[in-house]
């Protein structure tokens, strides 16, 4: 069942490979299967939640079956399941590829197949990534990620599309190799210990070494690098703004929907618990770049002429508010985190999806190029503007409930951490209403915008399902809230048994 | 043992390749001029059959004439060899017809330099791999300058011929002091001799290790013995590149692996340190200069030197690991490597080597299969998942990790980060670039196809379901160290 849940669009994608098509002709019959695919796995992502029993912590829907086992030395097996966390991952992975598919419905003209193809591999591995409870089945879907967005940046972006594709890829190997020695590193010390001569890369068993303080230090920051690029957490950053604006419509909402969540997802699921003593010591630092990324994301995106850049730089700014929820390292903090990368993922792929058709209209995303869209256009302005009141945190709305959580437990933690999130909350109202009232507002000023389309019916399909997950979310925060609660509670738990009773008590002074 | 007693079995591969070797030269002299001879169907008829030989050997531990060890690792890199063949024999009918080469003296050069790798491989004394090391190398030197017409090809042949002869003359210097200190050339009784004396005592056993280190490193192209290689790799046709590049680094690894990892074992201590500062220049430079390379053969030329530093980690490390890894590791490069210079052998053309970066500009428009293929031995080149590289360098790197060679293992990864770069570079061309070069390929036979399909599904196979080979090459190299 859950092995189904990347197969399936694995198998999608091979599918697709096996359909001539070269002169063209069978492109609308790709695209109707492409989606097809990528709507089956989503219902099975959604099965998998039904059967989900929310009052347990523990992974779930486990399978293990031996993978490379080489007597006497090495255990390595194909070992996935999924808690709380993961599940919604994987579910809104597997609802943003359609939306996804939807988006690129027009805009990709040239080569459909391989760009559904590679849409579809992608999906596989993104979900796979969220499953595995095996660090090395974790880290080849980790890197083999890497290269269908790299071709969906590289082959369908725009101008800099090169720079941007290689950029992208090269940054977020470099962190990934590190990590890669590190997970090698703990694999020898299980094999050094508990293992007797075993290597294993099992999460589970992973978690229960005593490692040194020293040791872990260096560990955890391999780690963290590699997943902090992800995310991408201030001063990592770079590569966001260049992958986001290059990358097709389609590739921005994968990127921003889900790889990014893969950063935060690791140090969730892999720094903080495989080296919680140096997660503990480094986690004023890695909430202090959060705060500055929170503040110098905001800032930037506020001076932005460019729609999809001032999106991307918003992504480092939401994306600061998870890491602060992480690094709270309490309930509430890690449930506001969790819950902060699901509403992110909508939003923001709402966003970027919008910008999309305004710029498949257009063909330009300069902010200065627009202006008085709403009479051309109500129905994408309304939704336009529920996206962005949803990605500002107004209440009713999914980003309200995640930002709130995050800065709740950060202020349990310290307060002082609060103070520049909450500058961050304002400034994002100010840049995105800004950008909102620049563009759809006031008159027209161009009468180039007079003319324009407003929302097709395959449009409708893909901006409502987004408008309504992102009310939902806002109004029943419950329905997500409750089955990743004991899931999130473990890790806290975990945090603070293996934490050095001085650092608790001077905690608790 | 006498001559006549002497089972002659272990042998039987390599006699396959010899007997398929006279028997193409022989018909190449009886051929009618214009006549066709299926000469390359029959080489992969014999490589077949020693394919079949070695797997009748497995686990028989057969010794011929005492220095020919058909042990499971000397089989093990056997069968990669043969794998090496049978990929060139089929790249190669494709481009013999059209570059107008030999097809007789080609297939028999080949098939002689396997057999001369094979023996090397098996070889368990100093002067029969310095004889299997010449017999490779001269089959090769005359490879590289096979087009006889061409003048790169011609100046690539004479430069490797005079450093290989170079180099060849430290290695023998290497084994005379070797025989001076032990009194032997057979690694069975120069071994116990040497664990049983210590460095402080006889100093000239440094002298011997060093020239032999310095023969071999010239043979697996290790900085700073590399200088030959690029210039040797861009010269050859590009299908000999493909054949050089692998067969001769699986065989001189393979005797490099044998010679100090049991003979000179007891002086690990004193190499380790040594190889493991090659290792890490290799690396480097492999990965830094190719970054700057705009001629495809030549960047593959130093990816090639990069991919030996990996494999000299694995010997650095030389846990049970490590020994096992740099067979996988082998194989892996091999297949992968291969199939690279199978691709840029099937778009060259008789006149022009097609080798240039902008002549891959838009590949994926006319040739959408050949890109794909190239995209796959690339990323396998690069180590990134689910190819067989991925498996191949994390097997080398953890060895390292788990003997405490945590640098080595964090240069490793960074070069091959570096490494990917430039191999993206290919990818940017083939996919991302405009064409702007008529670029019309000969028609691609269907040969060339299956050879690229075959390597391809290697890579996959071993990429995804790695265990049974790395459980094989385990327990081939369990046997004898």
């Amino acid at each position: 069942m859950l092995t189904l849940s990347w197969v399936l669009p694995l198998a999608g994608a091979v599918l697709l490979l096996v359909i001539p098509n070269a002169d063209g002709r069978r492109n609308g019959l790709i695209r109707w299967l492409a989606l097809a695919v990528s709507i089956l796995g989503f219902a099975v992502t959604l099965m998998l939640w039904a059967r989900f029993d929310p009052t347990s912590g523990d992974f779930q829907f486990v399978e293990r079956v031996n993978w490379i086992h080489i007597q006497p030395t090495l255990e390595i097996d194909y070992y996935v399941g999924i808690d709380g966390i993961s599940l919604l991952l994987v579910v809104l992975t597997a609802f943003l590829t359609p939306i996804a598919l939807l988006s690129s419905w027009e805009g990709i003209e040239h080569k459909v197949k391989e760009f559904s193809i590679l849409i579809l591999a992608l999906d596989a591995a993104m979900i796979g990534v969220f499953i595995s409870l095996d660090l090395f089945l974790f880290y080849v879907f980790w890197d083999a990620m890497l290269i269908p967005m790299y071709f969906l940046i590289g082959i369908w972006g725009y101008d800099q599309r090169i720079y941007a594709a290689v950029k992208f890829m090269l940054y977020t190997m470099a962190g990934s190799v590190l990590m890669l020695i590190a997970i090698l590193a703990l694999a020898y010390m299980y094999s050094d210990g508990p293992g007797a001569g075993t290597y294993s890369f099992d999460l589970l068993k992973l978690y229960g070494l005593q490692i040194a303080p020293q040791t872990q230090t260096w560990l955890f920051l391999a780690f963290a690098i590699a997943f902090a690029i992800k995310v991408p957490l201030f001063p990592f950053h770079t590569w966001l703004p260049d992958a986001h604006v290059q990358a097709p419509t389609a590739g921005s909402i994968i990127l921003a929907g889900v790889l990014l969540k893969m950063g935060t997802y690791g140090l969730v699921r892999f720094a903080f618990p495989l080296f919680p003593n140096a997660a503990v010591t480094f986690a004023p630092w890695i909430g202090g770049l959060a705060v500055i990324g929170i503040v110098y994301g905001a800032l930037v995106a506020m001076v932005q002429p460019d729609m999809k850049k001032l999106v991307a730089y918003s992504s480092v700014s939401h994306l600061g508010f998870v890491v602060l929820g992480i690094c709270a390292a309490n309930v509430q903090g890690m449930q506001g985190a969790v819950y902060q990368m699901l509403a992110h993922g909508v939003s923001t792929g709402g966003l970027f999806l919008l910008v999309g058709m305004l710029s498949d209209r257009r063909h330009t995303r300069l902010i200065a190029e627009f202006g008085g869209l709403k009479n051309a256009m109500p129905r994408l302005t309304a939704a336009f503007l529920i996206i962005t009141l949803a990605s500002i945190g107004m209440p009713a709305l999914n980003g309200f409930i995640g930002e709130f959580l995050t800065m709740l437990g950060a202020f349990l933690w310290d307060p002082r951490f609060v103070v520049g999130a909450g500058l961050g909350v304002i400034l994002s109202a100010v840049y995105m209403l800004w950008m909102f009232q620049r563009v759809y507002l006031g008159e027209v000023t161009n009468p180039k915008n007079t003319t324009l389309p407003d929302l097709r019916p395959r449009e409708w399909a893909s901006v409502v399902p987004l408008c309504a997950i992102a009310i939902v979310m806002g109004v029943f925060p419950a329905l997500f809230l409750s089955p990743m609660e004991s899931s999130v509670q473990k890790i806290v738990e975990r945090l603070h048994v293996t934490q050095p009773v001085t650092a608790r008590l001077e905690r608790e002074r | 043992m006498s001559f006549l007693s002497t089972n002659i079995d272990a042998i039987a591969p390599m006699l396959c390749v010899i007997l398929g070797a006279l028997a193409a030269m022989t018909a190449e002299a009886f051929r009618r001029k214009g006549e066709q001879m299926p000469i390359g169907w029959f080489g992969m008829i014999v490589l077949a059959g020693a394919a079949l030989s070695s797997v009748f050997l497995w686990d028989r531990k057969l010794v011929a004439f005492d220095v020919i060890a058909a042990d499971n690792f000397g089989l093990f890199v056997s069968l990669v060899l043969v794998i090496v063949g049978l990929l060139t024999v089929m790249f190669s009918s494709q481009v013999i017809h059209r570059d107008g080469l030999p097809a007789g003296e080609y297939y028999a050069l080949v098939l002689f330099s396997i057999a001369g790798m094979m023996m090397m491989a098996t070889a368990t004394d100093l002067l029969v791999i310095f004889i299997a090391l010449e017999i490779l190398s001269l089959a090769v030197y005359v490879l590289t300058g096979i087009r006889r017409d061409n003048l790169a090809g011609t100046e690539a042949a004479f430069k490797y011929f005079l450093l290989g002869a170079f180099s060849s003359a430290f290695f023998l210097y290497g084994i005379a002091f070797t025989y001076g200190i032990t009194g032997s050339t057979r690694l069975a009784s120069v071994g116990p001799f040497l664990s049983a004396q210590s460095m402080s005592q006889n100093p000239m056993i440094l002298v011997a290790l060093g020239l032999l280190l310095v023969g071999f490193a010239f043979k697996i192209s290790a900085v700073p013995f590399h200088m030959w290689t690029p210039d040797a790799y861009e010269g050859a046709p590009s299908i000999v590149t493909g054949f050089m590049s692998t067969g001769v680094k699986a065989a001189a690894f393979a005797a490099f692996a044998r010679v100090f990892l049991s003979t000179f074992e007891p002086f690990k201590e004193q190499w380790a340190p040594v190889v493991a500062v090659i290792a890490i220049a290799t690396m480097v430079l492999g990965t830094v200069v190719g970054v700057a390379q705009s001629s495809l053969k030549r960047m593959l030329a130093y990816s090639s030197i990069a991919h030996g530093g990996y494999l000299l980690v694995g010997l650095v490390a030389a846990n049970q690991v490590g020994k096992a890894a740099i067979l996988f590791y082998l194989l892996v490069y091999s297949v992968t490597n291969l199939a690279a210079f199978g691709v840029i052998a099937m778009l060259g053309a008789k006149d022009r080597p097609n080798d240039s970066l902008r002549d891959y500009a838009g590949l994926w428009h006319s040739h959408p299969a050949l890109a794909a293929l190239m995209t796959v031995s690339l990323l396998s080149l690069g180590g990134l998942p689910p190819t067989a590289g991925f498996i191949g360098k994390w097997y080398i790197f953890s060895a390292a990790v788990s003997a405490g060679y945590y640098k080595l293992a964090i240069i490793g990864v960074l070069t091959s980060v570096v490494s990917v770069f430039f191999y993206l570079r290919v990818v940017v061309m083939m996919y991302m670039a405009d064409r702007d070069t008529a670029h019309v390929p000969s028609a691609i036979t269907p040969v060339g196809m299956a050879a690229l399909s075959l390597a391809i599904i290697a890579i996959f196979y071993l990429g995804i379901l790695p265990a049974p080979v790395l459980d094989l090459a385990t327990k081939s190299i369990a046997t004898i160290f």
